[in-house]
């Protein structure tokens, strides 16, 4: 499909991408169908009733011929209105699917900062401006910005999201070819934005393992993520052994939590975030407002790691982590 | 001078429709100030809803005795202004002069009390991105709503320094007997003008000094 | 008195001679020409930064320009052509012109409001002139925070202050129009007998008038943070970026319609007098030009199905974004219809309206493809977005506003143009026209983005393409500064209806005099009452 200079079209390369592809070409084809219409009735006009020729040009102006007209006008209203919320109904479909993420999905984290994507899977493995994936799992992007709002988009896979400062978005996709694909950043953000570009790169499941073990960081996400917890303190207060009363975060992760204000929220990656920067923005029901704030202290990455942790935490105890 | 402005301007047929012209035309244009308005008010309720404590905070320490003596102040002005257009109305010159003098100085009040009220906050360290020091929790959404606050009463500010001067040349206009009993669109459209700007008062008042303040 | 009995001379354009007389002058059609002199000029800066990113983007890397310099460039383009060329372009040239003639009144409601709405357009675009040559902006015409407010290094104060000041020229314009249409047409003039140019200018009106003031003061906010370094669009401070993005588009959703709603009704306007046809279905066009407005406040979330805005918000936002549409195809069909049985030409007024309804119509189309959300993801922020928005402006809109300047300049000028020369750039500007935006369809599903001065090679020869397309389109703009200048000295002389066409404008003389009536007529026929029979030319 993709002559060497002139491309016509992308390489279809995850789950939804031949969904995506589908819902164009009905559009294509409706839009084309209709373009076509409204030309042909143009120039045959055109041609037919041109100043000078003998067709006929009679109308009778009748209260049937009224009636005729605005028959046609609804029915030239009706029709495009009913394809239209067919289209929507199905195009909507789509995007949920697009937007719900797998549960079995395996989670990658992004920070984009001007001008490079910094991505870091769990293993600890480190990426800039590359992200290597296995074929045929899907993917959960969990991504922030440090600075202005960028857009993580792969072509291939017909995935985009915009990435902001100061909270998480995700993107999800299971690649189904394996290969390289085009990752641009598609939000304006300065003067390298054209240079915020990389690549994909889908691998066999095996050949992904070795990659994982070759780039395998000294420590997996989680444990980084435990040692910040140390060295900023937190487990003086959220530890097993601390004085202070504080919540304890085993078990957390996921899972609704009572506010003071009495409403609920669950403990999701925003959460966590808002918790370590805005502390009392989401004071638990029962507790004091006394967190402090580490706005300013801890970098985006590594609240990522900290995270990750807290969702380590599922239902162990932290002697055991230890 | 009187008969002058009278005229009917070339382009209306009548002086019936150039009033009604005129009508339209400033409500049309008040429509476009409460859209104006309209967006600030929705920064700062969406802002709002996000740190409702912090702003409860900041509404506590806003200064409600100078705000709610100004509004006493800003009513009684748009009361001072209906009676001039009443006092128009009946061709009533001297008193439609004096009642407009009354809103100006009124309205003058209201912007020297926002002068304390204003200098107040900079002792008080409640200035932003100039000297804000606030020394309670969530200091930053604290300093957010000042923002709003200086943004809000300096745009209402702005708009009350601009009907101050289009009453004050009104004023001067009837004193130099510009306007009759058949004639005195400019007060009535100067009128609504002023009583705008004392209804987004109405609005700014309690969402910045009252709601959730105790 | 009929107009044949005034003398050569005993119209506005020789009423007083000087500068003095022109800058203070209350005519609207004499502001008309201001406006029309001062949008030419900015029309002519926008369209220089195009050719440099046309030119630039020949190869893959930016060659041409410095990327530094690409992203002000784009910047430029965008803030000049949407606010200081698209938005004012119908409107305060054609519609201020011909809105009071057309409803049989001697001027606008307020005409010193009208003066002092073109000194503060003048204003603006000096505010954003000084912008460019102090050194540009690079934060897109859209401005997105925290990048505008915290993060460029540019002249963004400048640029917001000349399109705050601009807005209240809008404003001003909008108001003026309304109250005009509301309080001032001739006996007889009911709101169904009007042309349906001033349903458009009127519908147009009233987006100027109630959005306007939602994107002055979301200038004003950005303008106040940047200076401060506080602000609720700060998400360091808890602010929220897409606070900022809500704000914008609520204002330039509504501003698309503000650009296209007047190239329909110039589009009416001329379809049905080289038809010799009333337009199809009025009373139709009229109700869907008001649909149009109305709905056109309610789709704004369109531009933020990726944003981070909830998919709910997002599902309400698709949803009345695909009935927007309705009224504009039914109006596409009307048009269409209109030349049913007519007695049809085609003289380049009538060239450039065909023109305009097929661009509009591939245009419109390909929005469809936009609000479809799954489909949007992948689409948004790339090439795709770019030629829609391409098609409806340029090979929309602006089509439309040359069709109405050749349409109208006999009556403005008294001079009939070159009618081969304006043919054959109509012609050029159509075929330039789709070869500049066509292939960026393709660039943007293949996902080339945006605001990209260097791209993956694979794309170029598509680029090429489009570049190409634009040098013709650049020639094809050129040309009728120098036929229609032409034409000022040594064009014919117009008869007061050269085109024997309907509609008030056309019983006065041309040019107008400066009351436009003698007497006020009294109108006793519907709009468009040909009757399929004679010709533009008898």
């Amino acid at each position: 499909m993709n002559m060497e200079h002139l491309p016509l079209f992308p390489e279809a390369a995850s789950s939804i991408a031949n969904q995506v592809d589908t819902l164009y070409f009905v559009w294509l084809g409706l839009s084309g169908a209709v373009a076509l219409a409204v030309a042909v009735m143009v120039v045959w006009f055109a041609v037919k009733y041109r100043a000078g020729s003998t067709a006929d040009r009679t109308l009778v102006e009748d209260a049937e011929h009224h009636r005729r007209l605005r028959w046609i006008e609804i029915t030239w209203s009706a029709i495009p209105l009913v394809l239209f919320l067919g289209m929507f109904v199905w195009s909507t479909e789509v995007f949920y699917q697009g937007a719900t993420v797998p549960r079995n999905a395996l989670p990658v984290y992004l920070v984009g900062k001007q001008w490079m994507w910094h991505v870091e899977h769990p293993g600890g493995e480190r990426e800039i401006d590359e992200l290597h994936v296995p074929l045929g799992r899907p993917i959960e992007l969990v991504m922030t910005s440090q600075d202005v709002i960028h857009s993580f988009s792969i072509p291939g896979f017909r995935v985009k999201q915009d990435v902001l400062p100061g909270r998480y978005t995700r993107l999800w996709f299971t690649p189904t070819r394996p290969g390289d694909y085009h990752l641009f950043c598609t939000q304006y953000c300065g003067a390298d934005h054209s240079r915020m570009i990389g690549r994909v790169v889908v691998m066999e499941p095996t050949a992904f393992e070795h990659w994982l073990s070759a780039h395998a960081g000294a420590q997996t996400m989680a444990a980084r993520g435990a040692a910040r917890f140390r060295q900023y303190g937190c487990s003086g207060c959220h530890g097993a052994n601390a004085t202070v009363r504080a919540p304890r975060l085993e078990g957390l992760f996921g899972k609704p939590v009572q506010l003071q204000d009495g409403q609920s929220v669950i403990a999701d990656e925003r959460f966590i975030r808002d918790a370590v920067l805005l502390p009392n923005r989401n004071v638990p029901a029962g507790y004091e407002p006394t967190m402090p704030s580490y706005r300013g202290q801890i970098g985006e990455e590594e609240l990522l790691e900290i995270i990750e942790y807290v969702k380590s935490l599922d239902n162990v105890t932290q002697e055991v982590v230890r | 001078m009187a008969s002058a402005l009278a005229a009917v301007a070339p382009q209306f047929d009548d002086a019936e429709q150039q009033r009604s012209a005129s009508n339209l035309g400033i409500w049309i244009f008040l429509a476009t100030e409460v859209l104006f308005f309209g967006v600030l008010f929705a920064a700062y309720a969406i802002t709002r809803v996000r740190f409702p404590e912090a702003f409860a905070a900041g509404s506590r320490l806003t200064n409600i005795t100078l705000a709610g003596i100004n509004t006493a102040v800003l009513l009684t002005s748009s009361l001072t202004m209906a009676l001039g257009v009443h006092a128009a109305k009946q061709g009533a010159r001297r008193a439609l002069v004096g009642w407009l003098c009354l809103t100006v100085v009124l309205g003058v009040g209201f912007l020297a009390i926002k002068a304390v009220e204003y200098r107040l906050d900079y002792l008080e360290h409640l200035v932003p991105s100039v000297n804000f020091a606030y020394p309670g929790p969530q200091t930053e959404q604290v300093e957010l709503f000042f923002y709003l606050y200086f943004f809000v009463t300096a745009v209402h500010g702005v708009h009350v320094l601009i009907g101050i001067c289009c009453i004050a040349v009104i004023a001067a206009m009837a004193s130099r007997h510009a306007f009759s009993a058949s004639y005195f669109t400019p007060v009535d459209v100067t009128g609504l003008y002023w009583h705008l700007v004392d209804i987004i008062w109405l609005f700014v008042f309690p969402l910045l000094y009252l709601v959730s303040r105790s | 008195m009929s107009s044949a009995m005034l003398a050569e001379h005993d119209n506005y354009l020789y009423k007083e001679f000087g500068w003095w007389a022109w800058l203070t002058t209350l005519d609207h059609k004499r502001i008309g020409v201001l406006y029309t002199i001062t949008i030419t000029a900015l029309f002519f800066i926008g369209g220089s930064a195009a050719a440099l990113i046309r030119l630039d983007l020949i190869t893959p890397h930016s060659e041409l320009v410095s990327i530094e310099t690409y992203n002000k460039l784009f910047t430029m383009h965008g803030v000049i052509m949407v606010w200081f060329f698209l938005i004012p372009s119908i409107p305060a040239t054609l519609g201020n012109f011909l809105v009071p003639i057309m409803i049989g009144a001697r001027d606008l409601a307020f005409p010193r409001l009208n003066l002092a709405s073109w000194y503060l357009f003048v204003a603006g675009g000096l505010c954003a002139i000084y912008a460019l040559v102090a050194g540009g902006v690079d934060t897109g015409w859209t401005f997105y925070t925290p990048f505008s407010t915290m993060f460029s290094n540019t002249h963004v104060f400048a640029v917001v202050a000349g399109v705050f000041v601009a807005g209240f020229s809008s404003i001003l314009t909008g108001l003026n129009f309304i109250v005009t249409i509301h309080q001032m047409r001739a006996p007889g003039m009911t709101w169904f007998r009007l042309p349906l140019f001033i349903w458009s200018m009127y519908a147009t009106s009233l987006i100027l008038v109630l959005a306007t003031p939602v994107l002055a003061m979301t200038l004003l906010l950005i303008a106040i943070e940047r200076t401060f370094e506080i602000g609720v669009f700060n998400p360091a401070l808890g602010g929220d970026p897409l606070l900022f993005q809500h704000l914008f588009w609520f204002y330039s959703h509504p501003a698309v319609y503000i650009m296209v709603v007047p190239a329909m009704g110039v589009a009416s306007e001329i379809i049905s007098c080289f038809c010799r046809n009333p337009v199809f279905g009025y009373r139709f066009m009229a109700y869907a030009i008001l649909a149009i407005a109305a709905f056109g406040f309610l789709v704004w979330g369109h531009h933020m199905f990726v944003s981070g805005q909830s998919a709910y918000a997002g599902t309400v936002f698709s949803l009345l974004t695909f009935l927007v549409s309705v009224p504009s195809a039914v109006k596409v069909f009307n048009w269409t219809a209109t030349l049913y049985k007519g007695r049809i030409s085609f003289e380049a007024p009538m060239l450039y309206a065909l023109g305009f309804v097929g661009l509009f119509t591939i245009g419109g189309l390909t929005g469809l493809f936009l609000a479809s959300m799954g489909l949007d993801v992948h689409l948004h922020d790339t090439y795709f977005v770019v030629a829609h928005f391409h098609y409806i402006m340029v090979g929309g809109a602006v089509m439309a506003f040359f069709g109405g300047m050749h349409f109208w300049w006999p009556k403005i000028t008294g001079r009939m143009y070159p009618e081969a020369w304006a043919r054959f750039t109509a012609l050029l500007m159509f075929v330039g026209f789709n070869l500049t935006f066509f292939p960026q369809f393709i660039l943007g599903y293949l996902g080339m983005p945006r605001r990209y001065p260097e791209y993956p090679p694979e794309f170029q020869v598509w680029n090429v393409l489009s570049s190409a397309g634009a040098s013709i389109l650049a020639f094809g703009y050129a040309l009728p500064l120098f036929y229609l200048a032409w034409s000022l000295r040594h064009g014919a002389q117009s008869p007061a209806n050269p085109w024997r066409a309907k509609g008030l404008e056309w019983q006065v003389s041309s040019p107008p005099p400066s009351e436009n009536f003698l007497t006020t007529p009294i109108v006793t026929e519907d709009a468009y009452a040909y009757s399929g029979t004679g010709s533009p030319h008898g």
